[in-house]
């Protein structure tokens, strides 16, 4: 104890992780001073939720220094950092939907279970933190809020002084949004500490103290958050990356083939609002948006898979739908190269099937887009994550469609792939189709799209096909006039 | 592939192991060539034993292993099989004493509704799960004590025969029952039918679209649902009421193939080891006679072993209960050692 260093909570230093190729941490400095709020904000990818797994020891680096209140740990586990009065909420809640408030809230204390003992415990932590939760319900019946609450109230129980809050203000309402930032505010004039890692820009700012902005795994910005604007985070957090050049000349936009008028839709707990949006034939609409925004609901929408909870959606007969996880939604790893492209239709096939015709296809299909595959007999779980997404992009364009949704279609290919698949999208929406690009990357939906619109929280905006404004918009900085 | 003898290897062990363990067991007490001869005499060493014994055994569980490999490879765990067989045996034995005077005529509508009836009880499964999200596996297992207790009702009342003595149903007139193959023999024309269910059940699955969906979202529903838009619960639904349906039949054939009558304890557990005879022909359809032959045998035999060696019964069925469970172990060791593979059960 002799070593605390006065006024810092959680420090970080020279944090280096490594996944196979991948660098996702490059030798990060973090430190949470005592009683502040410290923002932590990154493009997917961009290593936050690794450094605060690190933090947690839910993963090991690989090299650096860790010290919780001076202390440094040397075998990081869950359980030694909550002992050591640090608490993460998860992205994801992890509450037992069917187990009562306080009994979620000891859920994983030792010792005899006492009903009384927990609901006592849950009405004094939810007093001194001034966080309401009712006890004696079902936590699957609370909202969103309240279980995230509850959330915060577990950590709280188990003494936790420093809050690793993931994400938080995603699956909230701007008025809920406003409430919790408040509150930890108040924890952190309190003396506690909390690190919010975020993609708004406008929480951020609202809350934070300090500022620390991760690109590909390297801090590129920290500062006192009084002293930055908008402006410049989101001028960090989106670095220009090369993309691929058109070698399909554009054409004009023919006839609307989609139309959504006021539609609400869900994908989890994320929603999309009130959204209305046309796309037209030979267009390809640009997707931008961070995380966590909604837009995988809006997605959902055209690719015929959500449900449209209000307002009226008008679709294409034929649609074709490139998922952003191929091995969960596109390709069945145990079934042949010819079978998964016998996947696209399956629903409303009848009879026998022609296998010889889909193996022809098939062979067609691995020729004109070069997937190196033994033979349509091989299992689509044997070939390289590159051919695999040859795969799906081949099944998606093998006959033409009104509407195209690709979401990441390039993600995890190398530069040659990527363009093959760029130059295949922009074939498509030459050919007549309606294309809607999602990528996490935003150079790649500016490099693509004919037009952008940016999903905020469950909210489109038509946004100009122009860097600052869209990545502006992104992070729901508002936008220079 | 190294999954398929990594697979087959754990099997064997297993069986080997029981069987080893048994003869350990046995050999202060009784005199080991006798007891395998009783096996081997009982099961496949004499026409009688291989043709009335095995073969008309191995009927059932062909049938009911049929269906299993298509509920299994849609990924619904049918555990149902008892019940479904019961409630074709219903049907069965209905129709047959209803319409016997028909003859053969009879006999097809006795068959087809023992398909329907079967089918109709996977059904209550199928939508209890599609309604209220109910686990097949809960659902199914608790409606063989509903079957089981339906034919206890009906043979001690409204089916009882006509002397009111015995808990069974009158026998049902010998133009309504299955003809049979072999003069002199209890073989019947039943077995025709689990060949045909084995091939059409292969050639469902391999051949048609419906057997292609039943394979794509047991292999990945989510697959199945954003690649191929194939609606996943109606395809699951439908996988378990033809599950059910070749219950059924099995039902239906051992009615009027081989017992004439209705009565309790029909079923000797037919649909938990068929289970096992669709785990041991790893989910193939055309592989489930062979399957089948198998374990009938090692049952008869094990009959056999009571009969002339006068070893108890339980000791058979416990031999019969490692060899199962050796086959479900030899199926989980098969998953582990070949995780790709896995979820197609292919």
């Amino acid at each position: 104890m002799n070593r605390e260093s006065p006024g810092v909570a959680l420090e970080m230093r020279g944090v280096t992780k490594r996944f196979g190729e991948l660098l996702a941490l490059d030798g990060v400095d973090f430190t949470v001073r005592s009683g502040t709020v410290h923002a932590l904000l990154g493009e997917n990818g961009a290593g936050k939720s690794t450094l605060m797994k690190v933090a947690f020891g839910l993963t090991t680096a690989d090299a650096g220094s860790l010290a919780l209140s001076g202390a440094v740990r040397r075998t990081p586990t869950p359980r030694a950092a909550m002992a050591a009065g640090l608490g993460m909420v998860h992205q994801h809640l992890s509450l037992a939907p069917a187990l009562r408030s306080e009994e979620n809230l000891v859920l994983g204390g030792s010792g005899a279970y006492s009903p009384a003992a927990a609901t006592e415990r849950l009405r004094q932590v939810s007093a001194d933190s001034r966080l309401e939760v009712p006890a004696g319900v079902a936590t699957g019946a609370l909202s969103i809020v309240a279980q995230q609450r509850l959330e915060i109230l577990k950590a709280l129980a188990c003494g936790a002084r420093v809050l690793i809050l993931d994400e938080p203000t995603a699956v909230l309402a701007p008025s809920e949004t406003a409430e919790l930032l408040a509150w930890i505010r108040r924890f952190a004039d309190g003396g506690g500490s909390v690190v919010l890692v975020t993609h708004k820009l406008r929480d951020a700012l609202a809350v934070a103290d300090d500022v620390t902005v991760l690109r590909r795994g390297r801090v590129v910005f920290k500062g006192a958050a009084g002293e930055t604007s908008e402006e410049a985070l989101s001028r960090a957090l989106f670095a220009e990356a090369p993309m691929t050049r058109s070698t399909v000349p554009r054409s004009e936009a023919g006839e609307v083939v989609v139309e959504l008028r006021n539609v609400t839709a869900r994908h989890g707990a994320l929603a999309i609002r009130q959204a209305s949006l046309t796309v037209r034939r030979r267009e390809i609409l640009g997707v931008a948006a961070v995380e966590n925004s909604g837009h995988r609901a809006l997605l959902g929408v055209l690719a015929g898979l959500a449900p449209v909870e209000a307002g009226t959606a008008t679709l294409p007969a034929t649609r074709a739908l490139i998922p952003a996880d191929r091995l969960r939604d596109a390709l069945i790893a145990d079934f042949t190269l010819v079978e998964n492209v016998a996947l696209r239709g399956a629903g409303q096939a009848h009879g026998l099937m022609d296998w010889r015709a889909l193996a022809g296809r098939t062979a067609r299909l691995v020729a004109r887009f070069n997937i190196a595959a033994g033979s349509g007999s091989a299992m689509a779980g044997s070939l390289s994550g590159g051919n695999q997404q040859r795969l799906v992009v081949a099944r998606a364009l093998e006959t033409p469609v009104d509407l195209l949704v690709a979401d990441n279609p390039t993600r995890g290919l190398d530069l040659v792939a990527t363009s093959f698949v760029h130059d295949q999208l922009r074939s498509a929406a030459a050919g007549g189709s309606a294309v809607v690009v999602h990528s996490s990357d935003v150079d790649e939906v500016l490099a693509l799209a004919t037009r952008v619109i940016v999903v905020f929280s469950g909210a489109i905006v038509e946004c100009p096909v122009d860097r600052e404004t869209v990545a502006r918009a992104m992070v729901g900085a508002r936008s220079a006039a | 592939m190294t999954g398929d003898r990594a697979r087959t290897a754990v099997w064997l062990a297993g069986a080997v192991a029981a069987v080893l363990a048994t003869l350990w067991v046995l050999s202060p007490t009784h005199d080991i060539s006798a007891v395998l001869t009783a096996f081997w005499r009982g099961s496949l060493g004499t026409p009688s034993a291989l043709i009335s014994g095995t073969m008309v055994r191995a009927v059932p569980l062909a049938l009911l292993g049929a269906g299993l490999c298509i509920a299994f490879r849609a990924g619904v765990f049918n555990i149902g099989g008892e019940g479904q067989l019961l409630l074709g045996a219903i049907a069965a034995t209905a129709v047959g004493l209803g319409l016997g005077q028909f003859g053969p005529l009879s006999l097809l509508i006795a068959l087809a509704l023992s398909a329907a009836a079967g089918a109709l009880w996977a059904g209550v499964a199928a939508g209890l799960r599609l309604r209220f999200g109910v686990l097949e596996v809960i659902s199914t297992i608790m409606l063989n004590f509903v079957a089981a207790n339906i034919v206890a009702y009906l043979v001690r009342g409204p089916l009882q025969e006509p002397t009111d003595t015995y808990p069974q149903t009158e026998l049902i007139p010998a133009a309504a029952r299955l003809p049979q193959l072999i003069p002199d023999t209890r073989l019947h024309a039943g077995i025709v039918l689990a060949v045909l269910a084995c091939l059409g059940g292969w050639w469902l699955l391999q051949r048609t679209a419906a057997g292609f969906r039943v394979r794509a979202i047991g292999a990945s529903p989510t697959a199945a649902l954003a690649a191929g838009r194939i609606k996943v619960d109606r395809v699951a639904a439908g996988a378990l009421m033809t599950s059910g349906a070749l219950g059924g039949l099995a039902g239906g054939v051992e009615v009027t193939g081989v017992t004439f009558a209705l009565y309790e304890n029909l079923t000797p557990g037919y649909g938990f080891a068929a289970i096992a005879v669709a785990i041991l022909a790893r989910l193939r359809p055309q592989w489930v006679l062979a399957s089948a032959f198998l374990f009938a045998a090692l049952e008869t035999g094990a009959l056999g072993m009571q009969r002339d060696a006068g070893v108890p019964s339980v000791v058979a069925t416990a031999i019969e209960a490692v060899v199962i469970l050796a086959a479900i172990g030899a199926g989980r060791a098969w998953r582990r050692v070949s995780p790709v593979a896995a979820g197609a059960a292919s």
